[in-house]
């Protein structure tokens, strides 16, 4: 119970994909222009990382290392191909928005990575656990950087208007850059910072040492 | 004609920069960027890389799984395009594939030069968003060639431009917290915003 309890709590924080592992940055930044949109990403990558995982360790003894990353490709596939009619089936608005990148939760290298690393080793379901928690420890990051992008760009979240704008009759005048696509990066970036500064043993070690100023 | 082609290829690089207006292919983008000399290598790649498989996914496209396409076959009411995905990432696996042994035959220097960044290429997501952007703006196989060219280079510009800030960067004095990880994402930020002044840009 413990361990299913650390697989599924350590990527949110202590081993983020995002923030540590560098893992399926290319979505994280485009579609968190708003809470809803990024709300569904979160949700279709979640899905699809546990149950590749899961599927992956069910055959992971019965498949050879030399074509396992063709048959992690056609499971993770076929997944998101689920996953791409259904939101086109049932949330046509959101599946629009999010365009192409349903699609390129494929080359998602968190799916393949946990694919590769944990779920070629392990059981079933831990390894499902593993796909949830990393889908969560993506979620965070993406739900964070949808939240202050939406909240300081337009003053609304979800849609409701938290910060009555000026063009509205309010006060609130709203940041047009955090719509931009760029401030997801300088978001990203102070998350990061945030992170680290709590988590000290997460910063990169220097790479060049600068001298002290001589006398 | 000419011109068609040439704005559409501009616009490639600079207008809708893969990396920098998609932030397509992020991953390595971040991770392969620390030397000027391996990111231009990897530029190079995936130039050669999209440059293929963007018309030949136009051909899957167009002859076999769009509405109507399999026509020529005697079946005109299938429509196969719900198996997109699976195709175009199969057809790149292939032509990674099939690349690192024609390099390794005939251009071992290239090919020792460019070592593990070549099937890593695979799982790019500049190429495959390449390949669904060219389905979802519907080009023709003309244009799918200029376009995937255009992609590429717009992309190793990118990274060749980053790794380039990357390496005086590391001689200055980050705070602790921002060092490495992300300093290089507000770098990008950055980038990034200087890549939108293209944006207006009517071609």
């Amino acid at each position: 119970m413990a361990k299913t309890r650390e697989i599924l709590l350590s990527p949110i924080f202590t081993n983020n994909p995002i923030a540590l592992q560098i893992l399926g940055v290319c979505s994280a930044l485009a579609v968190t222009s708003s809470l809803k949109v990024t709300l569904v990403m979160c949700l279709a990558l979640t899905v699809v990382t546990a149950f590749s995982n899961f599927f992956i360790a069910c055959i992971r003894n019965q498949v050879p290392g030399s074509i396992r990353i063709i048959v992690q490709m056609i499971i993770i596939a076929s997944l998101v191909i689920v996953v791409d009619q259904v939101l086109k089936a049932y949330a046509y608005e959101v599946s629009k928005q999010l365009s192409v990148f349903v699609g390129l939760i494929i080359t998602n290298c968190i799916v393949m990575g946990r694919a590769e690393a944990f779920a070629m080793q392990n059981p079933p379901i831990p390894s499902f656990f593993d796909g949830i928690g990393n889908g969560l420890g993506y979620s965070v990051v993406l739900l964070f950087v949808a939240t202050v992008r939406e909240l300081i760009g337009s003053g609304s979240l979800y849609g409701f208007e938290i910060l009555p704008l000026v063009t509205n009759g309010g006060w609130y005048y709203s940041n047009g850059l955090m719509l931009l696509p760029p401030s997801a990066f300088f978001v990203i970036g102070g998350f990061i910072w945030l992170l680290r500064n709590s988590k000290i043993d997460q910063v990169e070690a220097v790479e060049y040492k600068l001298a002290s100023h001589t006398k | 004609m000419i011109e068609d082609y040439l704005s559409l290829f501009v616009k490639a690089v600079f207008v809708e920069n893969m990396a920098l207006a998609f932030f397509l292919g992020m991953c390595t983008f971040l991770a392969i960027s620390k030397k000027v000399k391996t990111a231009i290598g990897l530029g190079i790649a995936v130039i050669a890389v999209l440059t293929i498989t963007v018309p030949v996914n136009n051909l899957i496209y167009t002859y076999l799984l769009a509405d109507g396409a399999l026509a020529w076959a005697g079946l005109p009411e299938v429509n196969l395009s719900f198996l997109g995905l699976i195709s175009y990432i199969g057809v790149i696996a292939a032509i990674v594939q099939i690349m690192e042994m024609l390099l390794d035959k005939y251009m071992p220097a290239l090919y020792n030069a460019l070592g593990v960044f070549l099937p890593l290429i695979t799982v790019n997501c500049a190429i495959m968003g390449a390949a669904l952007f060219m389905v979802e703006r519907e080009y023709n196989f003309g244009e799918s060639v200029v376009y995937g060219m255009g992609a590429g280079v717009g992309w190793a510009l990118a990274i060749a431009t980053l790794a380039g800030i990357r390496e005086k960067l590391k001689y200055s004095d980050v705070p602790a917290g921002l060092r490495g990880l992300g300093i290089t994402f507000v770098t990008v930020g950055l980038m990034s915003l200087g890549f939108m002044s293209f944006s207006g840009i009517q071609l």
